[in-house]
């Protein structure tokens, strides 16, 4: 459905509904958009960058500091920090997907729940939201990495599971909205069934609100995530992960400054771009109707 | 029975907070159960000698019935006795309590550094101009964005290293505890600076603002003693939030200065599979958080005026 469809409804200035559409981004969102898809492309082809190889080192190379031959220098072990940092892109994105795609499926799930009209069911859920919420989120990533062992898809649960009630708080609302909306009423008065209307409007309506909490949510989710990486709990050395690489690095910090900026800038950059991309779509999605 | 409308949303706030304490403590029993693998064995971590299993079987009553093992388990926590560790061998609650003052001086020094730099940021910027305020929300925005971890990395790098201001770990003297505070403290402020401005714009703008700028205050005093004081109120709420994030960072803090405390004790129980330690942290961590945003909402009802009539 487009919006020119909607305008039907109501006498709109045609001009008015297309500029608050699409409001220019601003350079920073731009710039932010720009990066990721940049990071995207990164994840899924790092040698368009390099021709390094990001776990081959060269001895005779290690600790080179950063200049024409290695852009951000080489590691101790002789490996090219840039091929690295490129190559870590992949673990950051997949992982930070993979967890929202988590928090994601079990929020809506529970959201969608919470919010019909049974006061005993939201009543439940918003407590159990509430009882999730309540253990800090690097805490309760350390209680599940105990139960099922370190690794990537393990820290990818572990976060999931902590941003839940994130998606889940978002849905609940939106739904409560949606379920009170005029067209939804106006579709049971024309005799559409319970299971109809949560298919053609309910679900609709209440998922355009998840793309934005996702983008929101995957800034915090990558920065859980290297954090756990960094404690060891993730993808173990060699893998070019920027938390590894940074918890590697402090071995030759009193040596060497590059080892240990170049992967926490790219976690910064990233969760940045990720946030004001996630704040822009937030802004355009609260100025609209349910 | 007439109960003050106060009253009755303090109490209200109250149940809520035991109710999800309750719930955390069922959570952690559980997943012990829900887990693959015989509870025994999962509690006794990596740990194997003849006895032990049936030691475990027999303190914990694991071959009553699940109703009764889960009233036992509520009531042992509820006393505060979170069992032994089999990994250590000493009681849990014997190594919490003596790790967890480090932990709780990192995180409160950090915690009142973060406050002093969101109000600082905040006061000074809040509806200046463009230039003024675009920067302090780039500064925010960095300092929120960065982990914990790689800020301590920067400031080891600058001040212990090459300056050589500062120790490099331990944790025997302030000046061991100031970088990590500083570290832990950055990315609190960031998002902490961001809540409190955005407050602040909006009392700026109040009739309230209007009336103590016509009785002749000065610029600096409307913001400090009027707006903000109105601007902290919605801040307070964050406060639960903060706390628990301060927890949680200052055991990847204690990581990166090699500082005794909770942090490292969870660590290195993560890695032995000390489940009864990681447990007990984890429900205390909860308890503490959910303790703190208690009374934070607690005193945002009692503090601010238009919550009390109604």
């Amino acid at each position: 459905m487009t919006d020119s469809s909607l305008a039907g409804t109501a006498p709109v200035d045609d001009a008015a509904v297309r500029s608050r559409a699409l409001p220019r981004p601003s350079a920073g969102v731009a710039l932010a958009a720009a990066f990721v898809l940049l990071l995207a492309v990164a994840a899924l082809a790092p040698q368009l960058f390099t021709h390094y190889d990001p776990l081959e080192g060269d001895a005779l190379a290690s600790l080179q500091p950063p200049g024409a031959e290695h852009l951000f220098g080489t590691d101790r072990l002789g490996r090219d920090i840039f091929a690295r940092t490129l190559y870590g892109a992949r673990y950051s994105l997949a992982i930070g997907l993979g967890a929202a795609a988590i928090s994601a499926v079990f929020g809506i799930a529970l959201g969608l729940l919470a919010g019909q009209r049974s006061r005993l069911l939201d009543e439940t859920v918003s407590r159990l939201f509430d009882i999730i919420s309540s253990f800090p989120g690097v805490l309760l990533a350390l209680l599940v990495v105990t139960f099922l062992g370190a690794g990537l898809t393990n820290i990818a649960i572990a976060v999931g599971i902590s941003a839940i009630p994130k998606f889940g708080r978002v849905v609940r609302a939106q739904t409560q909205l949606v379920r009170d909306a005029d067209y939804v009423t106006h579709a049971y008065i024309y005799g559409r069934s319970r299971l109809g209307v949560f298919f053609g409007h309910l679900l609709p309506n209440v998922l355009t609100a998840v793309p934005v909490v996702a983008t929101v949510s995957i800034g915090t989710t990558i920065l859980a995530v290297s954090g756990l990486s960094f404690l060891g709990l993730g993808p173990q050395p060699p893998t070019p992960e920027w938390g590894v690489m940074l918890a590697e690095s402090r071995d030759v910090l009193r040596i060497a400054w590059w080892p240990g900026v170049f992967p926490g800038a790219a976690i910064t950059l990233t969760v940045i771009a990720f946030t004001v991309l996630g704040n822009a779509l937030q802004r355009r999605f609260e100025g609209r109707a349910p | 029975m007439i109960i003050h409308p106060v009253a009755r949303r303090i109490l209200a706030r109250l149940a809520t907070s035991l109710v999800v304490v309750w719930g955390s403590i069922t959570a952690a029993f559980l997943a012990l159960h829900a887990l693959p693998g015989r509870i025994e064995d999962i509690l006794a971590g990596d740990l194997i000698y003849p006895g032990l299993r049936e030691a475990i079987i027999a303190e914990w009553g694991l071959d009553r019935s699940l109703f009764a093992q889960y009233v036992d388990f509520v009531g042992r926590i509820a006393a505060g006795d979170f069992g032994l560790s089999y990994v250590l061998r000493q009681p849990v609650a014997q190594i919490v309590g003596s790790q967890i003052w480090p932990t709780v001086h990192l995180a409160s020094a950090a915690g009142v550094l973060a406050l002093i730099l969101a109000g600082v940021a905040a006061t000074l910027t809040a509806g200046r101009g463009r230039l003024a305020r675009g920067l302090a929300a780039a500064v925010e925005l960095t300092c929120a964005s960065a982990p914990v971890f790689w800020i301590g990395i920067l400031l080891l790098m600058l001040f212990s290293f090459t300056l050589r201001w500062f120790p490099v770990s331990g944790a025997q003297s302030w000046q061991a505890l100031v970088l990590p505070a500083v570290a832990l403290a950055l990315p609190t402020a960031g998002l902490l600076a961001q809540v409190l401005r955005e407050a602040m714009e909006r009392a700026l703008e109040q009739p309230f603002v209007v009336t103590v700028r016509a009785r002749g205050l000065g610029e600096g005093l409307i913001r400090l003693r009027h707006v903000l004081r109105h601007a902290a109120l919605p801040a307070v709420t964050l406060g639960g939030w903060l706390i628990g994030g301060l927890l949680g960072g200052a055991v990847i803090t204690e990581k990166v200065f090699g500082r005794p405390g909770l942090g490292t004790v969870t660590l290195n129980a993560v890695l032995s599979h000390d489940v009864p330690v990681v447990l007990a942290v984890v429900l205390l961590a909860a308890f503490i958080h959910v303790a703190a945003s208690t009374l934070l909402d607690i005193v945002y009802v009692v503090i601010d005026p238009r919550l009390r009539q109604q």
